[in-house]
Formats: structure tokens, sequence, C-alpha cells
């Protein structure tokens, strides 16, 4: 230690911090650091105007831009029950929930809407990593089983877009049983004849790129995003060599035939109109951005959802 | 030779002794040694019967890996006749990590497909330790594919750490390969019943336990991740590897209140490796059962009885 490391270089860091502008104005590109006005960024749909990076999307900033005039109704999901294994780790589960519902102001990892998007009715579903990483657990099952139930009623397509480090390991083999139960809710898409279409966003690992975000009609991508089964950290250790650059992103998979499309988020909207009306029967949408539907479209749908069950009490098992 | 787990390290101080006392008694004639190798004898029984009694989660998981357990190929072997394994994934090649194919239980054709360890250095590396690659999802879809077709019934057998975490492994789909896998548990119309062996490994073992009923052998463990892998994320520090196993509630006992497997198999004292002959027919048994305990019912209902038990999850928790 000498008086640059002790005296110096604090003062030179602490000048560059204090370049640092309010978060709230302006915000850092992950990638290459360019400072991007809030609200520029959020007409991008938080795709950096720079280089291009894709950074993290709430489901309601999404949803907002992919519906005609950001309209939407959300779907009721069914309430599972609180912490079954009564779970703790170094911290209790239900605070951790709390602290993850405190800071994204969302009930849980997954959100599920009706609307409009090009004049086309869809379902959709969007993970929200900010949640618990976006963990796959007996809620983010339900919610799948509920979006799935909610286009086989309402004869509509299944939009989904993942983004998990995994299953909730806070629900044990509960999460793990999420696998089984939301492929469930995919064959009831397939057996209706309806289109199911994943969009996997950044980053979409383990148990849920293993078993709905894998078993779409189509598979479309955001650009860079990871999607794996094993992460490369884990794989490393197992076979004890570097991986190559860009391994298990997204254009390394559509090179390895996993996906059918890789997409920029700015253009994801008018793909998934072309695709789900040609895949409905559809005629060529009206382009361009449209305003919301006739009030009382979505919400005649929505006063059904609000009446959606719980699924395992549909039919009594015998 | 017994290899013994850590926590047993007391008993096997005590059978070693029994055995040194034995070994003198033989080259000494003269010497009396029976009632102080008996009263040995006692003691290790004695200890087996205290450790085993209530083993905790940890212990379980140990016993559940331990090299001598029997495993597939033991099970296979000794239970089915016409054993008529069938290879490959027709697409890439055939993963040893996954064994299967046509063989009789009693009088009963089944698909019988498993994972399968390794029992010594050479073999442990063919099999690469039961982990399978999208290969071995893919041959297992495929013979899942005949069972359904040709209606004979799908039994399973699983013991995995998991699937296998490389690079041509997820260059070539393991996600997905995984996931089509439990999809086609979930569209046969033929009875399936699996056994967890040993290890239930996270989505490795899903791809083969998604069926109308799951037994569980009384010490094999069935786990979202391995106390290990949770133990470094969830406290950064795999060495909490006994708190995560406690934690995740990966016991056949806990999966029973949870719903999640059907019943349990006992194990002889001291684990399945203990006595393999016993452990490998009461298996054969418990497998003819809830077979027969399925027959009678039409593909439909079996299929959609085995979506709606999926379904249905999670309505139970652990009483408190």
């Amino acid at each position: 230690m000498n008086w640059i490391s002790n005296y110096v270089r604090p003062r030179i860091n602490s000048i560059f911090s204090r370049r640092e502008v309010p978060e709230n104005l302006w915000s850092k590109c992950d990638e290459c650091g360019t400072m991007l006005f809030h609200r520029e960024l959020k007409d991008n749909l938080n795709v950096c105007t720079n280089c291009g990076h894709h950074m993290a999307i709430t489901p309601r900033a999404r949803f907002a831009a992919l519906f005609d005039g950001g309209a939407f109704a959300t779907v009721k999901v069914p309430e599972p029950m609180a912490d079954p294994l009564h779970f703790r780790d170094q911290k209790k589960y239900p605070d951790r929930l709390r602290a993850a519902q405190k800071t994204t102001g969302e009930k849980e990892a997954m959100l599920v809407a009706t609307g409009e998007i090009g004049r086309t009715p869809i379902v959709a579903a969007a993970q929200d990593f900010s949640f618990m990483g976006g963990s796959m657990g007996m809620y983010v099952g339900n919610a799948i089983i509920a979006a799935a139930e909610q286009a086989v009623k309402l004869k509509r397509p299944l939009i989904l877009f993942s983004a998990a480090g995994g299953a909730r390991m806070q629900e044990g083999i509960l999460s793990l049983m999420q696998m089984p139960r939301t492929t469930v809710a995919v064959q009831m898409l397939k057996e209706a004849g309806l289109p199911y279409i994943v969009v996997l966003t950044h980053p979409t690992t383990g148990g849920v790129t293993a078993s709905y975000a894998m078993l779409g009609d189509v598979h479309i991508a955001e650009p860079n995003a990871l999607i794996c089964f094993a992460g490369p950290r884990v794989i490393e250790q197992t076979i004890r060599e570097k991986l190559p650059e860009g391994f298990q992103r997204a254009e390394y998979l559509l090179d390895h035939g996993m996906l059918d499309r890789v997409t920029p988020r700015t253009e994801m909207r008018e793909e998934l109109i072309t695709i789900t009306r040609m895949l409905m029967g559809l005629p060529p949408a009206v382009r361009g951005d449209l305003p919301a539907p006739a009030p009382g479209a979505e919400a005649a749908t929505e006063d059904e959802n609000t009446k959606a069950e719980n699924p395992a009490t549909e039919t009594p098992k015998k | 030779m017994t290899n013994y787990l850590d926590f047993e390290r007391p008993l096997a101080e005590i059978e070693g002794k029994a055995e040194e006392l034995r070994a003198m008694a033989r080259q000494n004639s003269e010497m009396d040694i029976e009632e102080e190798a008996k009263a040995l004898d006692k003691k290790a029984a004695d200890m087996l019967q205290d450790l085993y009694k209530s083993l905790s989660p940890w212990r379980k998981c140990l016993v559940a890996r331990h090299p001598d357990r029997p495993h597939c190929k033991d099970y296979i072997e000794a239970l089915f006749n016409e054993y008529t394994p069938l290879a490959g994934d027709r697409n890439f090649a055939d993963d040893h990590a996954v064994m299967g194919g046509l063989a009789r239980l009693g009088d009963r054709a089944v698909m019988v497909i498993g994972h399968e360890k390794g029992f010594d250095t050479k073999s442990r590396i063919a099999r690469n330790f039961g982990m399978a690659r999208p290969e071995g999802y893919r041959k297992t879809i495929r013979l899942m594919d005949i069972a359904d077709r040709f209606g004979l019934p799908v039994v399973t057998l699983v013991d995995t750490p998991g699937a296998y975490p490389g690079k041509g492994a997820e260059e070539r789909g393991q996600s997905e390969a995984i996931a089509r896998s439990t999809e086609k548990c979930l569209q046969l119309s033929v009875p399936m019943v699996s056994v967890i062996i040993g290890e239930g490994g996270s989505g490795g073992a899903v791809a083969f336990a998604t069926a109308n009923r799951v037994a569980m052998l009384e010490h094999s463990i069935y786990s979202v991740i391995s106390p290990e892998g949770c133990a470094s994320i969830l406290w950064k520090d795999a060495e909490k590897m006994r708190e995560a196993a406690e934690a995740l509630r990966l016991t056949a006992q806990d999966l029973i209140k949870l719903g999640v497997a059907d019943r349990t198999i006992p194990e002889p004292l001291g684990g399945a490796h203990r006595n393999r002959e016993t452990v490998i027919a009461d298996v054969g048994l418990a497998i003819e059962e809830l077979l027969a305990d399925l027959d009678g019912k039409s593909g439909k209902k079996l299929l959609e009885e085995r979506r709606r038990k999926y379904l249905d999850l999670g309505s139970k928790g652990l009483a408190a």
C-alpha cells in the first residue's frame, strides 16, 4: 500500500463516480456502456440504441408495446399453496418472495394476458426475470396452465415469452413437477389445434428450457439470448475447458437447429402478427400502430377470466 | 468386502475387529474368541440398526449413490426374461447411459428402460455415470413409441445424477430432448410405471418418470437439484449440502406426502447394497403389483389419469 492506492486512486474514483447521473433519467447499456436517455430507451423496448443490446424488459412493459394500443386484460392465475416445503436457506422462502414482490411490484414471476396484436386476438404469457430470476415454481406452472386453458376456451394462439434461470429451488420437487405440468398445458393447445409460439429471451435455462420453452410450434429468440439446459459455468467445470465465444447464445442455437428464428425485439411484434395470422387462417393484417380495440371486446373476456378456477378443481379425481 | 460410507466408520471398525479376531482364530486353533466375536457382531448389528433407524436426508443421498447399490442392469438381468436390448436414437448415436428394450416380466411383455451408472471404473466411464445425453432421451422416446404402438406397458428404472452437462449434449439439444421425452410420457396410451431405484436427478429423471405410478426405494431420492448444487447457489457454499438436503425434501418419505411418489419399497437394513437379492425381488413384486393395478384401464383413461395426476400435483403440502 502506498499513497497512490490509498489517496490518489479513491480521489480519481470519486471524480468518475460523480459523473454517474441520476438513475431515473439515464441508464447505462450493460454491454457498450453508452448512456441512454430513459425515455428513448423505453421507446426502443430496452434495446440499446447504440449497440442493439437487448436489456431485460418487464412483462408489463412488453405487453404495453405488444398489444394494440397497449390494451390488455390480465388473466387470473389460481393461487398455489404458499411455501409447501417450509423452505429455508439463509433466508425464509416467504421472505424472499415478499422482497421480490416489493421490488417488482408484481405478485409472481409470470404475467398472463389476453388482447389483440394487429387485430389478431391472442393470449400471451411473459416470464419476469426480475422476479426471483423468473424461476418456475407452482405459480408459474399455474400461469401457463391458465394461459393454455384460456387460449383453448377463446380459440386463440398462445404466445409465451420465456425468461428464467430454471426451476425454483425453494419449492423443491414441486418446482420440478412443473415440467410435466406445463407439458400437459402445451398438449392442451396442440390437441385444440392452436398455435403455440415461444419467444425465448435472455436467459432461458434449466428446467424451463427442458419443458415448455422447447415445445413450441415456432421458436423465436431475441438476439444474443442465453438459451441452454446446463449453464456455461457448469459445463466448463465438467469438461474443464473454456467454451467458445457465443456458445449457447441464440444465434448458436439457430445454427444448431433448435430455433426457427432470431428476431430483434423491435421487430418482434410485426413478426408475431404475421406468423399467428397465417397459422390461424386469417388474411394479412393492417399494418402500423393500432389503437386499442373497441372497449367491451376484451372487457367481456376479462370477466370470463376472473371466473377461471384452479384447473385441479375442474374435474374431480377418480 | 463392504464399501463403508463415511457415517458408517464406527460400524466398519467394529466389523473389522470381529473379522480380525476370526482370522486370528483360524491361524491359532487354541484361541477361543467366539464369545468375543459374537459380542462384537451384536454390537455391530445394533449400531447398523441405530444408524439406519432414521437416516438424515443427506445420508440417504449417500446411500442412494452407494457404488454397490444394485443398478438398472442388475434389476433387468434378475427380474426380466428374454431381455432384448434395443439400441440407438436413429439419429446420432446409442447412449450407453440409458439401457432398454423388450423383455418379459412374468408372462407380460413390456418395454423396460433405465439409466445405468456402471459398476467399475471402466463401465462407469462407458455409461457416463448414468448421465444421459440427448441421444439417450431420444432412444427412450423411440422405445416408448414402440411400446405405445404395440400395446406394451412401459417400465422405467430411474437412477441418474442428472442429464449430462457437456458441450456436445448442449449442441445437440439436451433441453429439447428432455422436453420431448417428458411429452412422450404424457402421450402414452399404455400403462407406465416408474421406480426410482437410486438417484432421481432433476430433469433427467422427469423425462423417464412422468408415469401413472411412481414407486421409490426407501432410501432413494428425487430432487430438482443436487444438495451440493443447491448449497452452492443458495448458501454460496457447497459444503452446506446437509442443510440443502434437509430443505429440499428429497426423500421418498417426503415425496409420498407431497403426492409425487405413490409408494415406497422397503430396503433391507443397512440399505439395498447389503442385501441385493432381496431388494431386487421386492422391486419386481412392486412393479407387478403396480402394473396389475393399471390392468383393464383403457388407453384413453390411462392417458387422462396420468395428465390429471400431474395437473393436480401441488395441492398437497407437508404437514407443518
